[in-house]
């Protein structure tokens, strides 16, 4: 089992003839993910490697069934890919794409929400169940089937943590990169939901950064709804107030946001905090057992 | 992206927003003048990107000439945070009967922009969030409906009884909206906005910050910039594609990736440490690109030990390897530099990089360790 992606996904890529729509839509389909069809306007009878290129998110939903989509248009065209994917029903949409303007997410969130889809993103690496599906920009081979869930605010952050957890033994049911701007879609509540929910899933792994007070709520969560062991590491804790920190959404804003503040709250909820990434196997083997 | 009070104030102005009338100088002949112009008791105020002016003593009342030149010859050129003042804003001083809180944000937990109001104006709004949350009101905004009448009427009355104050405080709320939506801001915040004895509402402070990623569609927003010392870096910085932070430490790092970028930072003080700054250059094995982030490192003299840390992903580590060495090729430093690999490929990367002058480690703690070790010798 796995969480949101197994087997039986059927990928879209919206902005499949771009350049990171292409490469990632074939390395995607090279491991093993159902990638059914793009979307290009205009482009549409082409195809990208065996992949179907259609005209509208509409055209390919009925011609392939897809039921999710991931987005690599770029940043001014989100929205509206956001919107276009929830017009035409999929169950999940990922957007890879960085740079999006807040207001843009807030606006295509209504849409999303109306048509009942799931989103993950902007500015994320995306998701992957071992050994079943990949949906997303990550380097598949650090990754192995297990059952640690991961969820993770940062991209390269969460390969150095899988990359201990497969050295490790500890091998992974899904792994989430809900990306690292202000507003996004699935967070770290709603994972945590289907996690606990999902039979094969033993620990749970939380990856936070500075920046609002998204672990401070989650923290009060786990401890109310979560009873399998969940282990969390904070970056940032050298971070500056008032700088962002590469991602929008990491910035220590009037003092708070803080690593400090978010630390003693999963510490309060009996989550173990990491001190390094590396420190991570070994505190969920202690709580595993 | 920051601006000034005196720009936001433009924009308030632009948006029919009352606020008291002001005129910003660049040195105290400009601040007399304006000065002898009002003619009454008047506000010099730091223009600094950095809360806590008045704290620092960046904002000063002057009733006088001679003391509005005082304040003038004390403001300008001082220090606020390692903000340098180099203009100050002159402002007729309003009458105040009462000062509240006023602002927009963009929230994450609504998933909206939410307009915070409260009666606790003219002091540090976070500290009344700490202390006494139940004073502050907060309405989380729906996108597609903006702020009709009857909304901001229901919020002004969390603040005024009179329903002439109300009218007038509503009317402030719409079109600060309108502003932080048509201009992609992320903060909007009157504080304070404040009641005269002759009953008018009015802005006699303005901050506003907007969405980095929005600025390609607002020129007009983007040509307000006005970057320090601190930011003309961190700008030629992204001018490169990268994320840069100075910090005051030793240790220079150069991560990819931000969320391994502030663990790496993270670590090296764990250790003992201080990093001195963070560092995302993105994916790629680009050599340029190392070049580009050993210079924009280097320029900084408090450094004695640079850190690469990189996860190699798609781009893989043999790649990135050889990179490092086509890099370090063009630059001409006796800086120790400490590498550490790691991802796909590492074995071969790292076997690269034996008996090259890199100091090749394989984990991140081994890394920072190391860094600090040779920053000590």
């Amino acid at each position: 089992m796995s969480i949101l992606i197994n087997k039986e996904t059927k990928l879209i890529v919206q902005g499949i003839t771009g350049r990171d729509g292409s490469f990632h839509a074939t390395r995607m389909k090279a491991e093993g993910t159902n990638v059914v069809g793009g979307v290009s306007p205009g482009k549409g009878g082409q195809n990208i490697e065996g992949i179907p290129v259609f005209n509208t998110v509409k055209d390919a939903v009925e011609a392939t069934g897809a039921d999710t989509s991931i987005i690599f248009v770029p940043a001014g065209f989100a929205k509206d890919a956001m919107m276009e994917a929830a017009d035409a029903g999929l169950k999940l949409v990922i957007t890879i794409t960085e740079g999006v303007p807040t207001a843009d997410v807030i606006a295509a969130l209504p849409s999303l929400q109306k048509s009942g889809t799931k989103m993950i993103g902007p500015n994320c690496p995306g998701l992957i169940s071992p050994g079943q599906s990949m949906i997303g920009i990550m380097p598949p081979n650090i990754f192995s089937e297990g059952n640690v869930g991961l969820i993770s605010r940062s991209g390269t952050l969460t390969y150095e943590v899988v990359n201990h957890l497969t050295k490790n033994g500890m091998g992974q049911t899904t792994c989430v990169g809900i990306g690292g701007d202000p507003v996004a879609g699935l967070y770290f509540i709603d994972l945590l939901e289907m996690y606990e929910n999902d039979p094969d899933t033993e620990a749970i792994v939380v990856i936070g950064e500075i920046g609002g007070d998204a672990e401070e709520r989650t923290a009060a969560y786990i401890k109310e709804h979560i009873t399998k062991p969940v282990v969390a590491f904070i970056a940032g804790q050298t971070a500056p107030p008032g700088k962002q920190m590469g991602h929008a959404g990491a910035i220590i804003s009037s003092g708070s946001g803080t690593a400090e503040e978010k630390i003693a709250a999963f510490q309060a909820a009996g989550v173990d905090v990491a001190k390094e990434p590396g420190e991570i196997p070994a505190l969920l083997k202690k709580r595993m057992n | 992206m920051k601006i000034h009070e005196y720009q936001a104030k433009e924009l308030f102005a632009q948006y029919d927003i009352p606020i008291n009338e002001g005129k910003v100088c660049y040195t105290v002949d400009e601040v007399i003048e304006t000065y002898k112009s009002y003619n009454m008791l008047t506000v010099v105020k730091a223009q600094v990107h950095v809360g806590g002016r008045g704290k620092a003593g960046g904002v000063k009342l002057a009733n006088t000439l001679e003391k509005a030149t005082t304040a003038a010859n004390n403001i300008l050129g001082m220090d606020i945070k390692g903000h340098k003042v180099e203009k100050v804003l002159v402002a007729k001083a309003a009458d105040i009967e009462k000062e509240y809180y006023v602002g927009y944000i963009n929230d994450r937990n609504t998933k909206s922009a939410i307009l915070m109001v409260s009666k606790e104006g003219g002091v540090d709004i976070e500290q009344v969030a700490a202390e006494t949350p139940e004073k502050i009101f907060r309405y989380a905004i729906d996108p597609a409906m903006g702020m009709p009448d009857y909304l901001a009427r229901e919020i002004a009355f969390k603040l005024f009884d009179d329903i002439k104050h109300v009218r007038q405080a509503a009317v402030i709320f719409q079109k600060l909206y309108k502003l932080y939506v048509e201009k992609d801001a992320t903060l909007a915040e009157i504080n304070p906005m404040i009641l005269t004895p002759d009953e008018k509402v009015l802005a006699i402070d303005a901050k506003m910050t907007f969405d980095d990623n929005a600025l390609y569609r607002h020129p007009e927003i983007e040509e307000l910039r006005e970057a320090d010392e601190n930011e003309k870096i961190e700008l030629f910085a992204k001018s490169k594609g990268f994320s840069f932070v100075k910090l005051d430490g030793d240790i220079g790092c150069m991560v990819n990736g931000a969320g391994l970028a502030m663990a790496t930072m993270d670590m090296i003080k764990l250790y003992g440490g201080e990093p001195a700054n963070f560092l995302d250059i993105g994916g790629s094995s680009n050599p340029q690109k190392v070049v580009d982030a050993m210079n924009l490192l280097l320029e900084d003299k408090n450094v004695k030990v640079v850190m690469i840390n990189i996860f190699g992903g798609i781009t893989r580590c043999d790649d990135v390897a050889r990179g490092l060495i086509t890099a370090m090729e063009q630059i001409k430093t006796d800086i120790p530099v400490v590498v550490r690999l790691t991802g796909t490929n590492d074995k071969e990367g790292q076997a690269i990089l034996r008996g090259t002058d890199f100091h090749a480690v394989e984990t991140m703690s081994e890394a920072a360790q190391k860094a600090i070790e040779l920053t000590q010798s």
